[in-house]
């Protein structure tokens, strides 16, 4: 045929996405120049006196500090109870809020009915049910693993009852001209079409997993980077708190990674560099 | 040629309640379309022509099966129409492909719900991919796709599952011109081929001159059939420039014509 030639030479769209890797490269760079001049007046800062050392100490010194947790088996003991707690409380949330989204979202009936109270409950900080979940829970780990999961929930839930509300109703329409089955609908095409907006709630969930444990970790706990702040802090190990908060920021930049990238993974048909589709 | 009646309307009404603008709160009756009474024969090309709000995609829904007519019915081989079958296929303006399918997924897709097993999905994929050019694009997903190749896609997607009828949705209106061309007579190419029955809306008179055995023009609020107008061309594949030949531009003016007369002032062609 003689019309296919030009077709092909009419995509260049595919071009356009290799660029991307060099200036991708580019932004990396870019990004790290700031970060390491941060850490370098972090290190100068205490040094010169423009900070009081005991209250802020070089960055140099957190890090011999950190370090020492690390060889200590210490580290990994907190960093342990955190990420167990925040994995299996955004775990549940995940195999809880998913599903039920899917249904909520499916049946109008069911989105009317429940509504208003996920609209009271998403707005009802986490933080705020702290104490109540400790007197019904106790402090243990029961209680965090709850706040946890009570905290990813949300967003997850209303995301996933977004996503499969605001699927493209000509791919509805379009399925639907093909005579496929309810079930066969919701399988085939709500459900894929579904899974970019599950997932910008779940790094939402991801992160906020994070915020909510080392508070409640913070409020009461015996282990955990939370505690392992608060407790450096009663003992003036200030090195020791500022490990433990550099800690945490690596953790939530690898749980946001990750979510990223499995994001990127399973969304990958979603890429339009030109804006188009 | 086949004469055999395919799609017969039998004074096919729809009418819809609608938000009154000029009365708050109050609902009104809107009729989309109105006493369509024609006949498509099998294996006919038919475009139905008109201005905006003449019922074109209500017509469509109909022929779907997405929706039901208030009054009369619509017959496909003497069976009245009461839902979606894949004895209709339905290529859309804006494609409506899967995004999170590949080329070769999409045109799966409609071999899957017809329950045709995995192992010849894959050949009959094949088969319609190299149908419409894009033997080498079966393994793209639809955004590293142009336009055109979308709709190529979206064509094959229809035809896989071996429809008798294909309904298209003014389908090349979103492309440019050249490619719209291209496909038009490509779509005529594959026609020939496969001997559909192809119902072709469009609001492009040259599109509906080109295409159409016949040309259905239809009028605006309500959609009702002005007139069909048989289209005499012979050979539109072989002349390289069919547009300009004196037959084609009779049956344009006469199109033209018809849709510039006094019910037409104002609307939006």
């Amino acid at each position: 045929m003689v019309t296919i030639e030009k077709h092909v030479s009419s995509a260049p769209k595919l071009i356009k996405q290799k660029e991307f890797g060099f200036s991708g490269l580019q932004k990396v760079a870019k990004q790290s120049i700031v970060l390491v001049a941060l850490f370098l007046l972090w290190e100068i800062a205490p040094r010169i006196g423009l900070v009081d050392p005991a209250f802020f100490p070089s960055f140099s010194n957190v890090v011999i500090a950190w370090w020492n947790l690390v060889i200590s088996g210490e580290l990994f003991t907190h960093f342990l109870a955190s990420i167990t707690r925040s994995v299996s409380g955004f775990g549940l949330a995940v195999l809880i809020a998913i599903p039920l989204g899917l249904i909520i979202g499916w049946y109008p009936l069911a989105r009317e009915l429940l509504n208003p109270v996920m609209e009271l409950f998403r707005n009802t900080a986490a933080l705020a049910l702290l104490p109540v979940f400790m007197l019904l829970l106790g402090i243990g780990e029961t209680s965090k693993i709850a706040i946890v999961l009570f905290a990813c929930t949300w967003p997850i839930l209303l995301n996933t009852i977004a996503a499969v509300g605001n699927v493209d109703p000509l791919l509805i329409k379009s399925a639907r001209s093909m005579n496929i089955s309810s079930f066969k609908l919701f399988l085939k095409v709500i459900l894929p079409a579904s899974v970019p907006t599950i997932f910008t709630g779940i790094r939402m969930a991801g992160t906020g997993a994070i915020l909510v444990l080392i508070a409640a970790e913070m409020v009461g706990a015996k282990e955990g980077l939370g505690y392992l702040i608060t407790y450096s802090q009663y003992n003036f190990q200030i090195p020791e708190m500022y490990a433990g908060i550099l800690t945490i920021a690596l953790l939530g930049v690898l749980i946001n990674q990750s979510l990223s990238m499995l994001e990127r993974k399973f969304s990958k048909w979603k890429q339009n560099p030109n804006g188009q589709n | 040629m086949a004469t055999a009646e395919k799609i017969r309307f039998e004074r096919v009404t729809k009418t819809f309640t609608v938000r009154d603008t000029e009365q708050k709160g109050a609902m009104k009756e809107f009729t989309a379309v109105k006493e369509l009474d024609f006949n498509v024969k099998e294996g006919e090309f038919v475009t139905l022509v008109g201005p905006s709000g003449c019922g074109k995609s209500t017509l469509l829904d109909l022929l779907g099966g997405l929706t039901t007519p208030t009054r009369g019915r619509i017959l496909i081989d003497g069976k009245e129409i009461t839902g979606p079958g894949l004895d209709r296929g339905t290529v859309f303006q804006q494609y409506a492909l899967f995004p999170w399918k590949t080329a070769r997924g999409n045109i799966e897709f409609g071999l899957e719900a017809k329950g045709v097993p995995k192992h010849e999905r894959k050949e009959q994929a094949n088969h319609f991919l190299s149908l419409v050019g894009l033997s080498d694009f079966g393994e793209r997903y639809p955004h590293e796709l142009s336009g055109g190749m979308k709709q190529r896609v979206a064509i094959a997607r229809s035809l896989a599952f071996n429809p008798d009828v294909l309904l298209m949705d003014e389908p090349f209106a979103a492309l440019d011109a050249q490619t719209r061309e291209s496909l038009q007579s490509e779509l005529l190419r594959i026609w020939q081929k496969t001997k559909k029955t192809i119902i072709f809306i469009t609001h492009g008179i040259d599109e509906a001159v080109y295409l159409g055995e016949r040309v259905v023009v239809l009028t605006p609020n309500p959609g009702m059939v002005k007139k069909i107008v048989d289209i005499p061309l012979k050979n539109r594949l072989e002349d390289a420039d069919i547009r300009s030949h004196p037959d084609f531009v009779k049956a344009r003016h006469e199109v033209w014509s018809l849709l510039h007369e006094a019910e037409y002032l104002g609307a939006n062609i």
